[in-house]
This record gives C-alpha cells, structure tokens and sequence, in this order.
C-alpha cells in the first residue's frame, strides 16, 4: 500500500518548524566548508571578514611545496596499501561470516568491528605496543598495517551486505557444472560483488587518507599528508592549509559523483556509509 | 555445498590476521597496564597494580575523565536535537528531495576530520571569521575570547563532526517504520503530535541509541580538536594519555588509562545493543 505524500504529511507533526530546522543544520554542516575554500583564495590570511585581496598565491605556494607534495605521495601509498590489505583478509572474512561456523564466529565479528567503534587512540596505541615488543620499527609500513587492520571492517560489513543480496544458485550452478571453488570465486561470486568491493575500497581509501588517531602513534620518520597538516597547525596557520584541503575535498566530490554513476547503472544499489553504520549499530 | 577446504581456506587468514593486529595488541594494552617504568626509563615486565592506584589516588586523571563524559554527553545530545528532526524531515516531509538530501548530509563526512576542525578554528579565532564579521557589522567592539580555546570550542567542533553520525542510525530507523501503521493511526484519529509520540518515537529508538553511541564514545576519545581548539580547560582524558606516552614517557599508566576508556567504551555498546534488541520490532 503506497501512501501518497500529502496524506502522510498530514499525518505527521511538525511541518511548520522542521524546513526551517534542517536548513539550519544544512547551514551548521556547510559554513565551515565554505569558509575552507573562501579563505583559501584570501590574500590577507586565514579569517578576517570580509575576505579580501582574491589571489591564487596560496595554490602557487602549494605547488611549489616538495614537504606537502612528499606527504600526499606518501598518505596515498599508505592508502593503497591500506586497500589491498584490508579487502585481502575483509572478502575472505566475509566469505566466513556468510558461510562457515567455527569457534569464536561471534567474537571474530565483534572484534573486527572494534577499531571503527573504539577512539582511534585506543587501537593505535594497542598496535603500538605490539610493534614495540616485537622490536619492529615505526614507519610507513607501520601505519598501512594499522590502517589495513583497522579497515578491516569496512570491507567486511560491504561485502557481507553483498554477499546477502547474492543468489547462491549461480555458485551452485558453477560448482555442479566442474567449476572449482577457485572458479567459481573468480568467476561467479567476485563479479557479483562487484559494486560493493568498489564502494569498499573507495571508503576505505578516504578513510585511510584522512586518518591521524591511528597514524599518530605509528608515525616514524615519514609524515603522511594529516600529520604533516597537523605538525603546520600547531606552528601556526596559513591558507596554504586551506589550498590543499579544497582541492582533496574537489577530488572526494568526484570520487562520490563516479560511485553514484556506478551505482544507478546497477540494480542493487549498496548505500556505502549507511550500510557500515547500520551494522554497527546492530552488533550481530 | 562448500567443502571443509574452501571454508578453512577462507576462514583461517582473516582469522590469523585478526588475532595478530587486533586481539594481541588488545591484550597487550591490558598487559602493559600492569608493568612498570624503572628509573632508567625502560618498561619493567613485572606484575603490579600500582599504575591503577595512582589512576585513583591523583585526582586529576578522574576529574578529566569526568571532564571528558561531560563533553562527550554535551555532544550527544546536541548531535541528537540536530540530528533527530533532520533525519525525521527527511524521512517524512521531504518527498522527492529526500535521496538529495541524504547526500548532503553525507558529503560533509568526506572532508578530513582533521580539516574541519582547523576551520573552526579560523572561525572562531580572535581575528576568525566571526569575531571580525561581528566587528564588521559593529555588533561588538572587542573580539570575544570565549569562542576559541574553551570547552565551548571543543563541544561545537565534535558537535559538527558527528552529527552526521547521530544521523544516520536514525535516518535507517525511520525509513524501516510501515508507513500503514503512521496512516493507522492517523486514521484513528490521533493528532500529528500524538501519532509522533505514541508510533513514530518508540520505533525510532534503537536509532536514536545508536546515533547516541557513536556521538558520545567517538568525542569521548578525542584528542585532537582538545589539542587544537580546547585550550588548557578544554583538555580531555586522551590528551593525558598522549602526554604519558610522549614526554612523561609512562606507557604503564597510560595503558591504564586507556584501558578503563576502552571497558567503559565496550560497556556503553553493550547496554546501547540491549536497549536497541529491546525496542526493536523486526
């Protein structure tokens, strides 16, 4: 039974105020952003109202800026990193959860969801320990396993929400007509997946570029682009900060816009961040 | 239909993996908070429950503690007034902007955690955005020194970060109630007020518990908006661990520290999982 819109509104409270709420909340989301890349084109500084002296000085700085340039490099192979292993051991562990029953299945699950859920400065700190015992130096390598580790999760809740919507006849089929697991992984059960296993790693990726909890205490001699934003704020702040995050915000726009392409070309339409949190919030 | 082979084969690496990167260091974080620090500054691997009697004895590490529950709940329930009528506008109200949105609420979360709370600062700073537009339109003559370095700052800046987080779990909540039951009721006569109160509230909690959740444990271990917009009242209880396994190089009793946050975080999710089984109706 659909209802249409207008009986249901009329049945509903709240009409009058809540337009006005959520442009409000809209506004309280935004003014920082707007405020991020109107000041990264500001002559006399960050803040100072009204902005003055537009320039593109700032961007010029940037890009003659080899530290910046060195940690974006950087971040982006910890990034890449962080992707193969976290959906190396997340499509498997899915796999698992899906179907296999062993010891510990329960706590498995919930301990693969504990890095998003705990304060990043638990697991990094966690992670440190483990790699001070095991007399293992700090360095990039140090944080694409953190990283790795703690995404984990991302790839496994998306793909088990795929895994969900399969069909499983198709793998039966495969399998009674002398495909191997192998093939039938390969050939059947990954394409399947497909949109979620993109929707993972492109999540997995921002979150991985954008992490510092976890980083902060797995840096060693290398800053990834976070810290290296991080160590210049506390020095003292200049649109140059402003640049760099405009143009990273420019690039998620677009990752964004290419993953929503994707995922009206399809018919099952995964809904990434919502799903992780959905899941989350379920516990088991 | 799948072999013991292929369920090993898939079972065992995640498996491995999971127990080396997580559950090991886990453990070990509970270990370390045992140990000690000699004089000559290297971690002793003897058992003692000393680092836990300081927690208790030197007032400061509960006070922040508190301190911290204070903001974080701040946080919660200013995330939930936002986050609560947003998600129910979208759901009910709406229409064909509904998905639109959605995706504006979203977007936000894909600008660096880091970046926006930098941006807060360059507006609420002495001559940020605000203070100067308020001088520009000669609603103040002196920047006010409130806005910035003060719990205030702090509690705005973790507010915006994850209101998108409140949300979400509560946007999923309302999308999952019957539509034929809001129109039941309608039906039966009950005012908008009513039908919100009686039908759409009590099916919407386990989301609302779950927003709250991530809003209050995710700011509770924050220690980089303190660092950058707190100023000396704005610390919390992570940046008294970060300060034991930096300078005052105590990792024993940070470790402590750390490992009531975490027990406390777990319990949180654990009585946020009961009230959601409770009020669920699927």
């Amino acid at each position: 039974m659909e209802l249409s819109l207008r009986t249901l509104q009329n049945s509903v409270t709240g009409s009058r105020w809540l337009p006005w709420h959520a442009a409000s909340v809209f506004g309280f989301l935004y003014l920082p952003i707007v405020t991020l890349i109107v000041y990264s084109f500001n002559g006399s500084g960050v803040g100072g109202f009204p902005p003055r002296d537009l320039t593109l000085a700032w961007y010029r700085l940037l890009f003659s800026d080899e530290a910046i340039w060195t940690s974006v490099l950087n971040s982006l192979l910890v990034a890449i990193a962080a992707v193969i292993i976290s959906l190396g051991f997340g499509i498997p562990a899915a796999l698992a959860l899906d179907r296999a029953n062993f010891p510990g299945k329960a706590l498995f699950r919930r301990l693969v969801l504990l890095p998003l859920i705990l304060p990043g400065i638990i697991t990094g700190l966690s992670l440190l320990m483990l790699f001070r015992e095991a007399d293992i130096k700090l360095s990039l390598v140090t944080i694409a396993l953190g990283h790795g580790t703690a995404l984990i999760s991302v790839a496994t809740t998306e793909v088990f929400a795929g895994l969900q919507k399969l069909d499983r006849s198709q793998e039966e089929a495969s399998l009674d007509l002398g495909a191997n697991y192998w093939q039938t992984f390969r050939h059947v059960t990954l394409p399947n997946l497909r949109l979620s296993i993109i929707g993972a790693a492109l999540l997995i990726f921002t979150l991985s570029m954008d992490e510092i909890a976890v980083s902060f205490f797995l840096i060693g001699r290398d800053n990834t682009l976070p810290l290296e934003i991080w160590g210049r704020l506390r020095r003292g702040i200049t649109p140059e900060i402003n640049a760099i995050s405009s143009i990273i915000f420019v690039f998620s726009l677009f990752a964004i816009l290419i993953w929503y392409r994707m995922r009206v070309a399809s018919e099952v339409q995964p809904e990434i961040a919502g799903e992780l949190l959905e899941s989350l919030s379920q516990g088991d | 239909m799948f072999s013991r082979a292929y369920r090993a084969a898939i079972t065992l690496p995640p498996l491995l993996w999971v127990v080396v990167f997580l559950l090991i260091p886990y453990a070990l974080l509970f270990c370390f908070s045992f140990w000690a620090v000699s004089p000559a500054q290297s971690i002793v691997h003897s058992w003692t429950l000393d680092n836990y009697r300081e927690l208790l004895r030197v007032n400061v590490y509960l006070q922040t503690l508190f301190r911290s529950m204070w903001i974080a709940a701040r946080v919660m329930i200013f995330s939930l007034l936002l986050g609560y009528p947003l998600a129910y506008y979208l759901s009910f109200h709406a229409g064909s902007r509904k998905d639109l949105f959605y995706q504006l609420v979203v977007i936000p979360l894909w600008v660096s955690y880091l970046v926006r709370a930098y941006a807060w600062k360059s507006i609420l700073g002495s001559d940020g955005v605000l203070n100067t537009l308020l001088q520009y339109v000669h609603l103040t003559q002196h920047p006010l020194d409130f806005l910035l370095y003060s719990p205030f700052a702090v509690v705005l800046t973790l507010t915006h970060i994850y209101t998108p987080f409140a949300f979400l779990p509560i946007y999923a909540s309302l999308e999952h109630i019957p539509r034929p039951l809001v129109e039941a009721s309608h039906d039966l006569g009950a005012p908008p007020f009513q039908t919100f109160w009686r039908v759409i509230f009590p099916l919407s909690i386990p989301g609302v518990a779950a927003g709250a959740t991530f809003a209050f444990v995710l700011s509770l271990g924050d220690f980089l908006a303190p660092l950058l917009l707190g100023g000396p009242s704005g610390i919390m209880i992570s940046n008294i661990v970060v300060s034991l396994f930096g300078a005052a190089y105590n990792w024993p009793l940070g470790a402590a520290i750390s490992f009531c946050m975490m027990v406390l975080v777990v319990a949180l999710l654990f009585m946020s999982e009961r009230l959601e089984k409770k009020w669920s109706f699927r």
